[in-house]
C-alpha cells in the first residue's frame, strides 16, 4: 500500500533543511547559501523530472527516451569535471568524463534493459530512466574520485615520475603506481557500500521501494541487482578514465605534459 | 664503443648545439645557474622537448623509442627521487661491493629510503643509473651535496665506469677544480650556446 506524502509532509522536512542553514548563518560556518541553492535545485529539478517521467511513461517513445538519457549523461559528465582541480585541457576533459560515463552507466542499463529486466517495450522509461539514473548518479561520484586522484597525484609526484622516465621506465610504467592507487579511491565507495548494506545501512533504492510499498525480498533483489551494476559500471568507469588519462598526460616521446591539464580551479 | 653526436640541438631559448664526444671521454659544462645546462641535458635524455639531432653511435634519438633511448643515455639529475619503501627494492640485483666502493655503508640495501641522506641518495642513484649500463652518463652537478671524501670516490667511480665500458660522459659542474680532474674537455654555457675552446681551466 502506498501512502501518499501531503505537501506539509514535505514542508516539515524543508524547515529542518531551512534551520540548519540559519544555524549554518548564525555561526558563519559558510554552508548556507550553498546549502539553499542545491535544495531549491533538488526541488525544481525533481519536480520538473517527476513531470517528464509522467509525460514519458503516457507515450513510449524510443526516440524520447534517448534524448532524456543523452541530457542525463552529459549533465552528469558536467558535473564530473566540474569537481576536478585539474582538469584535461579542450574538449578532453568533457570527452573522456561523459565517455567514461557512457561506458559506466549506458552500456551497463542497456545490457541490464535488454537481459535482465526484458520490459515490453526493452525501452520502456518507467525502468529505463530510474535504472540510468541510478547508475550515473552512483558511479560518477567513483569516476570523479578516481579521475582527481590520478591528476592530482601525477603533478605533485612530477619529480619522482621523471626519476622514473630517466631510468628508461614507459610512460605507463612510470604511472602504474599512481594509477592503481587512482582505481583504488574510485572504488571505495562503492565497495564500502555493498559491504555494508544490510548491516549499516539500508540502501536509498530499497527503502524507497519498501516504504511505497513493494514486498521486502522484491526490493532485496532489485537491490543487489542495482549493486552488482553500479560496483560493475564504476570499475568500468574508472578503469577507461584511469587509461585515457594516463595516456593523454605523456606525450609520443613519453614525456609528461603537463600543459594538457588546465591549472588549479 | 660509445660516441654521442649532437647537431644543431634548440631547446627553449637555448642553442643551436654541436657537440661530439668519443667513446672513453668526458666533456664538462659549467656556468652560471639559470644558464640552460640542466635543460640541455634534460633535451639529451629527451625528456624535454626539442630541435635537432642527437645520435648515439650513429643511430638517431628518433630511430627509437624513448625508454629504449633513456636506457642508454643515462640521465642523474642534481637530486634522486624514490618511490619504494626500502633501497634495494629499487635494484634488479643490490651490488653490495659497488656500495661499499663509494664509500656506503653495508646494509644500506635494507634500509628504508627515508633513512638516506642526500649524499648516500646521489651516490645510490648513481648505482641504480648504472645498472641499465648505460653507453652515455648525462651527470647533473652529481656531487653538490658530497663531501670531499665522497666526492673522491664518486669521481673515481665514474671515471672507471666510462673507461671500462668505453661510455661517455658529460659532466655539469660548478667546481672548476672537479672538472680538471674528470673532464677532457671543458666548455661553457653562456647565454645558451657553447663557448670556450675546450680547455679545462
Amino acid at each position: 500500500m502506498l501512502i501518499s506524502l501531503s505537501s506539509f509532509d514535505l514542508i516539515l522536512a524543508a524547515i529542518l533543511v531551512l534551520l540548519l542553514g540559519m544555524l549554518g548563518w548564525a555561526m558563519r560556518l559558510g554552508i548556507t547559501r550553498s546549502l539553499y541553492i542545491a535544495a531549491l535545485r533538488t526541488t525544481v529539478q525533481l519536480l520538473l523530472i517527476g513531470l517528464v517521467l509522467k509525460a514519458l511513461f503516457t507515450s513510449t517513445q524510443l526516440w524520447f527516451v534517448l534524448l532524456i538519457s543523452l541530457v542525463m549523461i552529459s549533465v552528469a559528465g558536467w558535473e564530473i569535471l566540474s569537481r576536478q582541480k585539474r582538469k584535461l585541457r579542450g574538449w578532453w576533459g568533457f570527452g573522456v568524463s561523459t565517455g567514461s560515463l557512457f561506458v559506466s552507466s549506458f552500456l551497463i542499463t542497456l545490457l541490464c534493459l535488454l537481459v535482465v529486466i526484458e520490459a515490453d517495450p526493452w525501452y520502456h522509461p518507467q525502468y529505463a530512466i530510474p535504472l540510468l539514473g541510478m547508475l550515473l548518479g552512483n558511479t560518477m561520484n567513483g569516476i570523479a574520485l578516481g579521475m582527481d586522484r590520478l591528476t592530482q597525484t601525477a603533478w605533485q609526484q612530477r619529480p619522482v615520475i621523471e626519476q622514473r622516465l630517466m631510468l628508461g621506465q614507459s610512460s605507463q610504467q612510470a604511472i602504474a603506481d599512481i594509477r592503481s592507487e587512482s582505481m583504488r579511491a574510485g572504488m571505495i565507495p562503492i565497495i564500502n557500500s555493498m559491504a555494508a548494506a544490510g548491516l549499516v545501512s539500508l540502501p536509498g533504492m530499497m527503502t524507497g521501494q519498501i516504504l511505497a510499498g513493494a514486498p521486502p525480498v522484491e526490493a532485496v533483489k532489485y537491490q543487489i541487482l542495482i549493486m552488482f551494476m553500479i560496483s560493475a559500471g564504476t570499475g568500468f568507469g574508472v578503469i577507461a578514465v584511469l587509461w585515457l588519462i594516463s595516456r593523454r598526460l605523456f606525450d609520443e616521446r613519453d614525456r609528461l605534459s603537463f600543459k594538457r591539464l588546465l591549472k588549479k580551479s | 664503443m660509445s660516441s654521442l653526436c649532437v647537431r644543431q640541438l634548440q631547446y627553449l631559448h637555448c642553442g643551436p648545439i654541436d657537440l661530439q664526444i668519443e667513446a672513453g671521454e668526458i666533456v664538462g659544462l659549467y656556468g652560471v645557474s639559470g644558464s640552460g645546462k640542466s635543460r640541455l641535458l634534460r633535451a639529451l635524455a629527451d625528456l624535454d622537448e626539442h630541435q635537432g639531432e642527437v645520435l648515439l653511435n650513429g643511430a638517431s634519438q628518433q630511430s627509437m623509442s624513448a625508454p629504449q633511448w633513456r636506457s642508454q643515455v643515462g640521465l642523474l639529475s642534481a637530486e634522486t627521487f624514490w618511490w619504494l619503501d626500502e633501497v634495494a627494492s629499487h635494484f634488479q640485483q643490490f651490488d653490495q661491493a659497488q656500495a661499499m666502493q663509494l664509500g656506503l655503508p653495508e646494509d644500506i640495501g635494507d634500509w628504508p629510503v627515508s633513512r638516506l641522506s642526500s649524499g648516500e641518495n646521489q651516490r645510490l642513484g648513481l648505482m641504480r643509473l648504472l645498472e641499465n649500463r648505460p653507453e652515455v652518463l648525462l651527470l647533473d652537478e652529481p656531487t653538490a651535496n658530497l663531501d670531499p671524501q665522497s666526492t673522491d670516490a664518486f669521481e673515481r667511480f665514474v671515471v672507471d665506469y666510462v673507461q671500462q665500458q668505453s661510455a661517455c660522459a658529460i659532466w655539469v659542474s660548478h667546481d672548476p677544480q672537479q672538472l680538471k680532474r674528470t673532464a677532457h674537455r671543458c666548455y661553457q654555457i653562456e647565454n645558451g650556446m657553447l663557448a670556450g675552446n675546450g680547455e679545462c681551466s
